[in-house]
């Protein structure tokens, strides 16, 4: 077994950069670490022989530029699969009762003893080149010291808990200087530093411990490059130099027809002037965070919108509205919902029901059951599983009918306890991958259009555009929702189609 | 050898598409390829970078400022934002139909004029091919196909090293055998608009 944990340095799409490599020092398990997708087919083969010999799990740890990377693979035949194998009852090993777990703890640290002999013999551990400057490294990092340093000898670890003491004892004997490239934490440096230290080997060690590599943020050709003081770097390229035209920012936007942005909308209007603490989760509808909606003032992980949203009311006593996603409600917003009801809280929480998990390219939830893999199960509906959980004020809206859910919104906020409302329509995006999505052409009648701007000052759909004073509709991108027809105070905006 | 293709364009544009075509068909090729994609939070209208390096000793997904040999934009504003990636004798070749960002739909920011873009490009480096991606794959049947006009816009450029006919095939092995003819054409006219650049 090897669970796979991928780091995100620079946080593409995470919530925080954290080194992940300390889980496996924590569970006293073996780490193997590839720095391509042709080396991550090649490491699950071996991750599965390593988890077999030790009887353990194998962590598995990669980084975003390994798994958003592509790369020719080589396909080896596969050994059939075993599809059942059969529970050998064992107390001692699987029930982790004190004095099992003292046991236990015996075992696992024989366990590395017998990992550290598989490290020193892995062949994921490698030199390449000859010279007394060395470069240890791990991970994508090795591939930007492979391409962009000269007159080095690296050392690259691939099975990475336990390190390979002894080839790293010999690594470092003879060399003038090393240099320790890894991204994130000094997980590697702190080793090899333990390592020289206790092999009595005077060698120069750089790395984050001295100040000459960054903690925070992915690593980069460019700062290989900048390593030009104490490695020698292979020339790069003059850039061009800073054009004068000032471009404008583009940031992820909610798309036409989002429904998350009618449910804010709605929201917003139902909260008025007063304002609300919106404590939000993980998923499209964190975008909700830019102007002009702002309906996220907090968000840390998956299911802390509602968990946080008890704990503002209950610190602050302002109003309180929290929203979450389908997937993520199923996935870790239950608990906080039983929490909520049991400790009495009042806020109002909002299901953005959309039917899919979106964000990650429209995967199936509970709420919308399966169909793959050979099963097949039905959704789960959501308002009757809120009541279960004890909540007696729940209402169920489409947001594309935005006055009714206007008026939904501001009766649960009304409300004296713990309200759920229900926003639910399928992301129009699923919808059009499935070929079920039938446009409906709108466009703006500019004879009873008054210049308020309503419609992309306050609701601004990317299918609205504002050019020389006049509002036009991009009918590349309108998905006819209808819903900017309902926000103009005019009814300028009509079908046409 | 080693040839490194910058592709930036706005999500929802197929760039990633469009680097899977230069990927597979750098493999077929026969040549070391490695690619790397960051797309953000949201499927949609937020920038796209994506690399594609091919060759040999080709290893990061990565490649550093200035070394891109090519920059390929679907859009004028993402282009000029990538520039730099690329060097003065690199190639660049960018679509000159624009797409609006929010911030400039609801007034509080302003979108550069398209010829200001290209003046200013030029005046840094001279081999810019500016194309009508859109227009001439609306020419081809239809406006979706808008990438596969750039993919065939890049196939003509000179140091470009896979050949006409192996990204064609590359892209065919894409695009839904319905859409074939289509595709054809709007390749074809990419490769025609740029060779006469």
């Amino acid at each position: 077994m090897w669970p796979l944990s991928a780091d995100d340095p620079s946080c593409h799409s995470s919530q925080s950069e954290q080194d992940n490599r300390y889980y496996a020092k924590l569970g006293l398990y073996p780490m193997l670490e590839p720095s391509t997708p042709a080396e991550a087919r090649d490491m699950l083969v071996e991750a599965y022989r390593i988890s077999e010999i030790l009887g353990a799990p194998v962590l598995f740890r990669t980084t975003t530029r390994v798994n958003h990377a592509r790369g020719a693979v080589d396909l080896r035949p596969a050994p059939a699969p075993v599809r059942k194998g059969r529970f050998d009852k064992d107390p001692q090993k699987f029930v982790t009762i004190p004095a099992y777990a003292r046991l236990g703890r015996l075992e696992q640290l024989k366990r590395m003893d017998k990992a550290l002999r598989l490290s020193e013999a892995s062949e994921l551990n490698f030199t390449v080149g000859a010279s007394r400057v060395g470069v240890i490294t791990s991970g994508v990092t090795y591939t930007y010291a492979r391409e962009w340093l000269d007159g080095v000898e690296i050392l690259k670890l691939g099975f990475t808990n336990p390190l390979p003491e002894e080839k790293v004892r010999k690594f470092l004997k003879g060399k003038q200087r090393v240099v320790v490239l890894e991204e994130l934490e000094p997980y590697l440096e702190d080793e090899v530093r333990r390592i020289a230290q206790q092999g009595g080997i005077n060698v120069e060690v750089l790395g984050k411990r001295t100040g000459h590599l960054p903690r925070a943020f992915e690593f980069s050709p460019d700062l290989i490059l900048s390593l030009g003081s104490i490695l020698q770097v292979r020339p790069g390229k003059e850039p061009l130099p800073a054009i004068s035209v000032k471009l404008p920012a583009r940031p992820p936007v909610l798309c036409a027809g989002c429904p998350h942005r009618s449910t804010y909308y709605a929201v917003k209007k139902a909260v008025g002037k007063e304002g609300a603490i919106y404590s939000t989760d993980i998923g499209c509808y964190t975008l909700g965070v830019q102007p002009p909606m702002q309906c996220a003032d907090f968000v840390l992980c998956m299911g802390s919108s509602v968990g946080a949203a008890g704990g503002f009311v209950e610190a602050t006593g302002q109003k309180v509205v929290a929203f979450i996603g389908d997937s993520t409600f199923f996935h870790a917003g239950l608990p906080g919902l039983i929490n909520a009801v049991y400790n009495g809280h009042d806020f109002t929480l909002v299901i953005l029901d959309n039917r899919t998990t979106a964000m990650t390219g429209h995967q199936p939830n509970p709420g919308v059951g399966r169909e793959y893999g050979g099963v097949e199960s039905i959704g789960l509906p959501i308002e009757p599983l809120v009541r279960a959980c004890g909540v007696e004020h729940v209402r169920t809206v489409d947001p594309y009918d935005l006055k009714t859910t206007t008026e939904a919104v501001k009766e649960a906020i009304d409300h004296k306890g713990l309200s759920v409302v229900i926003s639910k329509h399928v992301c129009p995006l699923a919808k059009k991958k499935e070929g079920k999505l039938v446009p409906v052409r709108y466009a703006i009648d500019q004879d009873k259009c008054v210049k308020c701007y309503t419609c992309v000052s306050r609701f601004s759909c990317p299918a609205l555009s504002k050019e020389d004073g006049v509002v036009s509709v991009d009918l590349s991108l309108c998905i006819g929702c209808g819903c900017c027809a309902q926000v103009c105070p005019k009814q300028a905006i009509e079908v046409i189609q | 050898m080693k040839y490194n293709i910058q592709l930036v364009g706005v999500g929802g544009q197929g760039v990633l598409l469009a680097s899977t075509v230069l990927g597979n068909a750098a493999v077929a090729e026969g040549l070391e390829a490695a690619m790397s994609e960051v797309h953000g939070m949201a499927q949609r209208g937020g920038s796209v970078l994506c690399s594609v390096r091919m060759g040999q000793g080709i290893l990061s997904p990565l490649m550093p400022l200035g070394s891109a040999d090519l920059l390929l934009g679907f859009e004028p504003v993402e282009t000029c934002r990538a520039l730099s990636m690329v060097n003065r004798d690199s190639h660049i070749v960018t679509s000159i139909a624009s797409v609006v960002p929010i911030s400039v739909s609801a007034g509080t920011d302003t979108y550069p004029r398209v010829d200001d873009i290209l003046e200013a490009i030029r005046s840094v480096n001279p081999n810019l091919v500016a194309i009508d991606a859109t227009a001439l794959a609306v020419q081809a049947g239809r406006a979706i196909t808008a990438n596969s006009v750039l993919v065939g816009a890049i196939s003509a450029v000179k140091g470009f090293p896979l050949s006409r006919k192996r990204m064609l095939d590359s892209l065919l092995e894409v695009v839904p055998a319905k859409a074939r003819d289509i595709n054809v054409r709007a390749f074809e006219l990419g490769f025609e608009k740029a060779r006469s650049e």
